[in-house]
């Protein structure tokens, strides 16, 4: 029966076809009219719950739909290069998506459904073909990484080709967003064919471990999430004043005494953990140790770091910026540097540099006569130009790009040419990126996406709407916008909020940094977020509400 | 051993609006006593007794010598919770009456249904929650559920005080009621839109009075909240019948009038059914004429403001609740618990027999952009605030020590299994999924 029915199906199909390819719907993140959607509607039942987020470049769907077996249904790699076919990091990622596609229902506790209870041919296979496997399965992602995928969905074998492994990971995630459930436990993929790569290549997510400890657990949640999503870099901003988390191997004492207890540290095998949890999701980890200031933390457990502050001729007692005058200093982090260099495998590290109080170099007598010495008058940024110059230096002679915030910029320090400046104040940013690509240096923005300020409504509109090349600059300088950052500063989150917090919210950043400048929509964006969002349900991210109305599958686990 | 000593029995019943909720507790050498008038009273000194016990870096339990007398300040202290426009699964209900009792909230406001969802399992109408609910077999409150709620609620000294707010905000109402909803007209013909509950029919008199006779039945608290704000005119102004009522009645074209003939007749209903009512601002501010024992729910912030409208309220002699400074939905950045805490509900002008008739309020968190993600960080600690400025004394005011002792019990709530959220920043001994 089984069979007879296909072939008839088969032979109906092509009767059909030129008829289903005038349904077909081109979408090339195109523009959709949709009637107002009163405010009020429950989403999950007017949205395909194949809907996508991102939105690919381009994106060919027809109606014609494909079934999935649970049991038969494979995902088989292919690769292009004569170097083998074994890749852990892709065999990682089938597994993943094989759950997160047939996990959550339970197909297999209700038996296997006779397909041909459905007039769908099936859908056997998805074929991963990957030009070049290495060094992607066995090495870190990079700025210059390719997450291209082209995938076309058809019967009886689908095809997913990418030029790296990246691609590979984006590309499934897709077509993990393409395979629905319908209302009688049937596995469902409509023919499409996909054409996609992200507009920018840097789309981070910031953390910050140290206003808040966030347990390890809730990494990686977010690292599961930010792949949902496409985001490729964590920017972890591990140390800051209030806490240093981050268990160093030569200087054992920052953690020791600088962390908020000692169960609030990260090991060097924690350390390794979200490491390798990032990569096999294609995401770097780029490490924050921000200096000269928000380092209070930082003497606590390194004597003589920070500047002391002076009042008249007495020491106050109480510290403030690393100290820019002394060796020790520089010997400190020349092999605090050198032991973070290895730590951590991406080729940037970001050194922060925002936000320097001069207050307390101003009252230290040393200090005043150093600035004398070196000709910097009162010009205390100066002293910090000088001092960031040195840790650049150190850093660059461990063959490390790094990352700073806008202010080594502003204050006219000396940057290597590949120095990746973040633009993160959020008065006249469009202003700030100009001159920050004018003088020739690569930018990232995040100015507009600080999600840790929160508000009531739905403002994931308000970043979703940010266009980062709405900026006066030549073509060539706004290439030098390489992506931009959604940060979850910590003063006021962790573990118990920081998914709902981050998600769906961050999503919108997500798009913007993935899909064509065209897709702008906001209606259009609302539904497929709202989708989205149940779907991050699904995996077991708790996302808050876009807006009024349900989840088919948020009430269980009553 | 602590000794515990209630002078009234009682364990069966419910708690109210009267109950009385003081209670001692002594803490020497070698006795510990908590006396109390009602179990509610004892329930109280047990939370507080529980609060005081500390564990040293040893492990050892220990607790300080203490004397307490203690009693609340206002007698309505609650939490609004919104199951409309995002249901809310069961376990989250059950976990927020406990968190409640952590703080001695002692009313559970259930704003059970509304515009975008009817999840109340009726048994005189299953229509409404069939058709009206987001989905009809996972996304409402069966009967065992409500009693569920009503159970843990009472165990915990919370009453349970349900909404069924009309004639606004019933839009779920109208697939499982044919006719009960106004239909709205383009010109001459329906528009296939619904406005409000159509005030000019007997069968809605005849639908609304089963309805809350069934209410009454279900929940056992002497008062029912029947809502009455934000009612939309446009929908009855397009519709012929009504302007016909209108004329009839000698209304005009004040359609305020119209709204307070349904109230006045949904006020008649409810208490000929020998429950007392609760109503938002707007009844009042229409001048609808209530029953002396009605209680006015204040929530609007301006227009008038708010501190106005209770004067206003008590002047006219009647009850009231605060809520306007209290809407925990409207998330901000920053410590925004402190602006909660500072609020005074009697800082207005007026006699003392005025000021006992604010009755207490309630923090409330509305669902447009809450469900069981992100409900429990969003009220914890922040709506502890507000507890603390409906139980403590007036004086209790400084903001300093508010910021220590509240840290400090959200670490304890932590430790409860709660996922309160931080104040700022800082630690917990043990954190949420360490």
């Amino acid at each position: 029966m089984g069979r007879a029915m296909g072939l008839v199906g088969l032979l109906l199909g092509l009767f059909l076809l030129p008829a289903v390819l005038l349904s077909t719907s081109f979408r090339h993140g195109a523009l959709r009219t949709e009637p107002e959607l009163a405010e009020w509607e429950p989403i999950s039942d007017t949205v395909p719950e194949d809907s996508l987020w991102p939105l690919p470049q381009w994106l060919r769907t027809s109606r014609r739909q494909l079934q999935l077996a649970p049991g038969r249904f494979q995902m088989v790699l292919r690769t292009g290069s004569s170097a083998g076919t074994a890749c852990g990091l892709l065999q990682d990622a089938f597994r993943r998506y094989y759950d997160y596609m047939f996990g959550h229902s339970d197909w297999g506790k209700r038996g296997r459904r006779p397909l041909g209870a459905r007039a769908e041919p099936e859908l056997l296979q998805l074929q991963v073909v990957v030009e070049s496997l290495d060094p992607g399965c066995r090495g870190y992602p990079h700025l210059g990484s390719s997450e291209a995928y082209h995938l076309t969905v058809t019967e009886p074998v689908a095809v997913l080709k990418a030029d790296e492994v990246w691609g590979a990971l984006r590309g499934l995630e897709t077509f993990s967003q393409l395979v629905h459930e319908d209302d009688y436990g049937s596995f469902l993929v409509n023919e499409s064919e996909i054409d996609d790569f992200p507009r920018f290549a840097h789309r981070g997510i910031l953390l910050d471990t140290s206003r808040h400890y966030l347990p390890l657990k809730s990494i990686l949640k977010n690292l599961d999430a930010m792949a949902f999503n496409k985001f490729n870099v964590l920017h972890w901003h591990v140390v800051d004043d209030q806490s240093f988390p981050y268990q160093s191997i030569y200087f054992p004492e920052l953690s020791d005494k600088g962390a908020y207890s000692y169960n609030h540290i990260y090991t060097p095998a924690d350390v390794r953990l979200v490491i390798e949890y990032a990569r096999s999701r294609g995401i770097r980890v780029i490490p924050e140790f921000d200096t000269p200031g928000h380092t209070q933390s930082w003497g606590k457990g390194q004597k003589d770091l920070l500047t002391p502050c002076y009042n008249g001729q007495q020491p106050t007692g109480s510290f403030g910026p690393v100290n820019p005058i002394l060796n020790t200093t520089y010997d400190f982090m020349t092999k605090f540097f050198k032991e973070i260099s290895s730590v951590f495998p991406d080729a940037y590290i970001h050194l922060g540099g925002d936000e320097v109080n001069f207050d307390c170099w101003k009252s230290n007598p040393e200090v005043k006569e150093f600035m004398k010495k070196q000709g910097f008058g009162t010009d205390y940024a100066k002293l910090e130009s000088y001092y960031i110059q040195k840790i650049l230096d150190i850093v660059s002679s461990y063959n490390k790009g790094y990352m700073v915030w806008q202010e080594v910029f502003d204050n006219k320090a000396q940057l290597k040419p590949d120095t990746v400046v973040e633009v993160w104040m959020g008065n006249n940013y469009a202003h700030e990126l100009s001159s920050v690509t004018g003088a020739g240096f690569t930018a990232i923005l995040a100015a507009p996406w600080y999600l840790d300020y929160i508000s009531y409504g739905q403002d994931w509109k308000k970043y979703y709407s940010v266009e980062p090349l709405n900026f006066p600059g030549s073509e060539e300088q706004k290439k030098l916008v390489i992506g931009g950052e959604a940060c979850l500063w910590g003063e006021f989150v962790d573990a118990t909020n920081l998914t709902p917090r981050l998600w769906p919210r961050a999503s919108a950043v997500g798009e913007r940094l993935w899909s064509s400048r065209n897709v702008t929509n906001l209606q259009d964006a609302y539904e497929r977020l709202s989708n989205h969002r149940c779907r991050m349900l699904r995996r077991g991210i708790a996302a808050e509400p876009v807006f009024v109305g349900y989840c088919a599958h948020e009430a269980r686990g009553h | 051993q602590l000794l515990v000593s209630v002078a009234t029995p009682g364990c069966d019943g419910f708690p109210s609006l009267d109950s009385k909720e003081s209670y001692q507790l002594s803490v020497s050498e070698g006795s510990m006593l908590l006396s109390a008038d009602t179990v509610w009273g004892a329930l109280r000194g047990l939370e507080t007794f529980s609060q005081l016990v500390g564990r040293d870096e040893n492990g050892m339990y220990y607790i300080n010598q203490t004397e307490i007398v203690d009693f609340p300040r206002f007698p309505h202290r609650g939490l609004l919770l919104d199951t409309s426009r995002h249901y809310l699964p069961l376990r989250a209900i059950l976990e927020t009456l406990d968190v409640m009792a952590y703080n001695k909230f002692n009313v559970f406001h259930w704003h059970i249904v509304d515009d975008p969802s009817f999840p109340y399992e009726s048994s005189t109408f299953p229509e409404l929650s069939k058709q009206g609910a987001f989905d009809a077999v996972t996304h409402t409150y069966s009967a065992s559920d409500v009693r569920r709620v009503l159970e843990h609620a009472r165990l915990r000294g919370i009453r349970v005080l349900p909404e069924f707010d009309t004639p606004g905000h019933s839009l779920s109402w109208g697939p499982g009621a044919p006719g009960l909803l106004t239909p709205c007209y383009l010109g001459k013909s329906p528009s296939g839109t619904y406005g409000p509950i159509n005030p000019i029919l007997n069968s809605t008199y005849e639908f609304v009075s089963s309805l809350f006779k069934e209410v009454s039945t279900v929940f056992p608290d002497f008062f029912l909240h029947i809502g009455g704000d934000e009612v939309d005119f446009t929908c009855w102004k397009s519709n012929p019948q009504i302007s016909a009522f209108m004329k009839e009645m000698g209304f005009g074209e004040d359609y305020k009038k119209l709204e307070s003939y349904y109230i006045q007749r949904l006020l008649d209903i409810v208490s000929s059914i020998g429950k007392g009512s609760i109503v938002w601002q707007e009844v009042f501010d229409n001048g609808v004429k209530v029953r002396p024992d009605t209680i006015i729910h204040v929530w609007k912030e301006s227009s008038p403001p708010y501190l106005e409208e209770l004067a206003n309220v008590t002047r006219a002699g009647y009850p009231a609740l605060l809520s306007a400074p209290w809407y925990l939905n409207r998330i901000s950045y920053g410590q925004d618990w402190m602006a909660a805490y500072q609020v005074e509900p009697l800082k207005f002008e007026g006699s003392p027999e005025q000021k006992d008739r604010v009755l207490g309020g309630e923090a409330c968190m509305w669902g447009e952009y809450v469900d069981v993600t992100n409900l429990t960080p969003r009220l914890w600690p922040r709506a502890g605030a507000v507890a603390e400025r409906l139980w403590s004394n007036a004086t209790v005011r400084d903001l300093q020590d508010a910021y220590l002792r509240l840290a400090d019990f959200r670490c304890k709530l932590l430790g409860r299994g709660v996922q309160a959220q931080p104040l700022y920043t800082g630690y917990c001994e043990h954190e949420f999924g360490g």
